[in-house]
């Protein structure tokens, strides 16, 4: 591959339909980054890695959608194997709202969350409709793929998709990955396998994804949104403080009836005996 | 396999518990009880300055931990200026995000501060609390109109404070918080009626505000109607995400059965006297209600209003 070079916007292009869920790529990333490794969680799948987190920024997800009937071979279907990462949103739900200003766009396009700035508000990890972001419990700040940010400076690619057996994970700079992902899916399609399709390859979610897919199933399988779902947080700023101004309007206006109702004198309750100002002596 | 929804939420809960329930909380009635202030003293009679004094004091008092429980939440609560100011190289800058209500919420939170603590120790000097000449004398130049104008600004930062906590949980793609509109009015309207509820329960120790008590709880008869609207409004929002089950359903259905004890009092007071409604009304006598009841009733309130907002905060982690 050229030069990685700063200014140009760098991407993943993971194509689901050759994912063997061998791992390499979580391994790799751990080794990279010096992540932690879970304890291994047993659902009821073969998963055992559960979600991504602070310290599982690859997650191979295990799809058990075997069919009731024997499909042709070679489709993919029985097993969706996908591994999962960040997406590098164009219009990232996490950098939005970050209080912080903690988490930036680099010199190649990735969103990246800076650990010296983050407080671990955790208000991103509200916000990221991916479930991307987690708070590491030793540094106290949240964590996610940095799409080897380092690597990327010192000319390398990340190490997932180095590790990557299939090529199932590609890197390269977003336009290239594009058009390697539109002539994929459409031989796909020629061989007759119609359910592949691309995820976020286009601006249609959140401006398009830096790290896209190509998926064997309906986004949600994947736990992925779908377009019309796929929406930023700051949508409910104006319903809201609208919200809250209207109930103000009336909150005031309950107060003032309250005060309104009655100039009668109060009955003996009150005592009559209010003790003195202590100030109307100044005055 | 997973099927799509209405409206589909993949999202990690940020854990926002305690610490948070407990500032909604202290920012609810450190709002409400600021701007109930105000309105005595803008537009209450003389013997209502009392009560607004005993406003100003529960304000500041409330306000206090909320800081603390706000740094205390952080992964890192060193680095709680780091709201405020950007610390990335080369990017170095005061932080505000008007579209991020915590950003927002951070500046207004501090400039409310501000005005609750002048407040506060205006309040201190009326008392004659305080008799050193180097605060009275600037306190008295918010005797006439700037006075006036302060209390009133305070009272709007102070109505903030108390809603925008709502809007920064809408502001998120989470299942229930993003499927509405109604939290921020929800969080204030519930402020409104725990303020007027822990004052109702302090004008037994200030027997100088009790001229006002009446007018109190028609405040909190209105506030707890406002507060039961929204209630309804709140689910009505939650049907077309298919989303009520999950705040209403069991076991929160047991903390709404105590938000719903807490609106008792001050909407079985409405519906049984009507006073606050016909606008003539009789006075209520304060000492008509036991010992008992003048406690536990603002108790249940303020119950009420704790767990109406754990029931928004914890149904959904
Ligand atoms: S996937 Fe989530 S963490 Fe990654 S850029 Fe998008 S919103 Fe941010
Ligand atoms: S946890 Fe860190 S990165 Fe996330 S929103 Fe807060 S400051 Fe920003």
């Amino acid at each position: 591959m050229a030069r990685i070079t700063p200014g140009q916007a760098y991407g993943f292009f993971t194509d689901t339909s050759v994912c063997i869920g061998c791992k390499a790529c979580e391994v790799a990333c751990k080794e990279w980054n010096e992540l932690p490794g879970n304890e291994p969680v047993f659902g009821d799948g073969y998963d055992n890695t559960g979600s991504l987190d602070a310290q599982n920024w690859r997650h191979v997800q295990f799809i058990d959608n075997v069919p009731d009937e024997t499909s042709g071979t070679g489709q993919g279907k029985a097993w969706l194997m996908m591994s999962d990462v960040c997406k590098h949103c164009q219009h990232a739900s996490c950098m939005e709202v970050c209080p912080t200003g903690a988490i930036i766009r680099t010199e190649f396009d990735s969103v990246f969350i800076q650990p010296d700035v983050c407080n671990g508000c955790r208000n991103c990890i509200a916000a990221c409709p991916y479930d991307v972001i987690a708070q590491d419990e030793h540094k106290g700040v949240a964590q996610k793929c940095t799409l080897c940010y380092d690597r990327l400076q010192g000319d390398m690619e990340p190490a997932c998709a180095k590790a990557c057996p299939t090529e199932s994970i590609q890197f390269g700079p977003v336009e290239e990955l594009q058009r390697a992902a539109r002539q994929r899916v459409s031989d796909l399609h020629d061989q007759g396998v119609t359910e592949a399709r691309l995820y976020g390859e286009d601006d249609s979610i959140y401006g398009g994804l830096n790290a896209f897919f190509l998926l064997m199933d309906e986004p949600e399988a994947y736990k992925l949104p779908n377009e019309q779902n796929a929406v930023l947080p700051r949508r409910n700023n104006v319903p809201g403080y609208l919200g809250t101004l209207g109930t103000a309007v009336l909150a005031v206006l309950g107060g003032l009836i309250a005060l309104r109702r009655r100039r009668e004198p109060t009955p003996a309750t009150s005592s009559g005996t209010t003790p003195p100002d202590p100030e109307a002596g100044d005055e | 396999m997973l099927l799509a929804e209405e409206v589909q939420h993949f999202v990690r809960s940020p854990d926002w518990t305690w610490f948070i329930l407990f500032y909604f909380f202290f920012a609810g009635i450190s709002g409400g009880a600021y701007a109930i202030a105000a309105l005595f003293r803008l537009r209450g009679e003389p013997s209502d300055e009392h009560a607004a004094r005993l406003g100003h004091y529960v304000s500041f008092a409330a306000l206090l931990p909320c800081p603390v429980m706000l740094v205390l939440d952080l992964g890192s609560p060193l680095r709680f200026w780091h709201m405020m100011w950007n610390t990335t190289p080369g990017e170095a800058g005061f932080n505000f995000k008007y579209w991020s209500p915590m950003s927002v919420g951070v500046w207004a939170l501090l400039v409310f501060g501000a005005f609750a603590t002048v407040s506060f120790i205006q309040a201190l000097v009326r008392d004659g609390r305080i008799r050193l000449s180097l605060v009275r004398r600037p306190v008295k130049l918010l005797d006439g109109v700037l006075g006036e104008l302060v209390v009133a600004i305070g009272a709007v930062f102070g109505l903030f404070v108390a809603g925008y906590t709502g809007v920064l949980l809408s502001v998120s793609n989470q299942p229930v918080w993003s499927d509405t509109w109604a939290l921020g009015g929800l969080f204030l309207a519930s402020g409104m009626t725990a303020s007027a509820a822990l004052l109702l329960l302090l004008l037994r120790h200030r027997r100088s505000a009790e001229p006002s008590a009446a007018k109190l709880i028609v405040s909190e008869r209105l506030y707890a109607l406002l507060e039961l609207a929204l209630i309804v409004i709140f689910l009505l929002t939650l049907i077309p995400a298919d989303a009520v089950g999950t705040v209403f359903g069991f076991p929160w259905i047991l903390l709404w059965l105590v938000v719903f004890a807490g609106l008792l009092p001050g909407v079985g007071g409405l519906l049984a006297s009507r006073l606050a409604v016909t606008g003539e009304g009789v006075p209520v006598p304060l000492q008509s209600a036991s010992a008992v009841r003048s406690l536990a009733m603002p108790a249940l309130v303020l119950l009420g209003v704790l767990a109406l907002r754990a029931a928004v905060i914890f149904s959904i982690q």
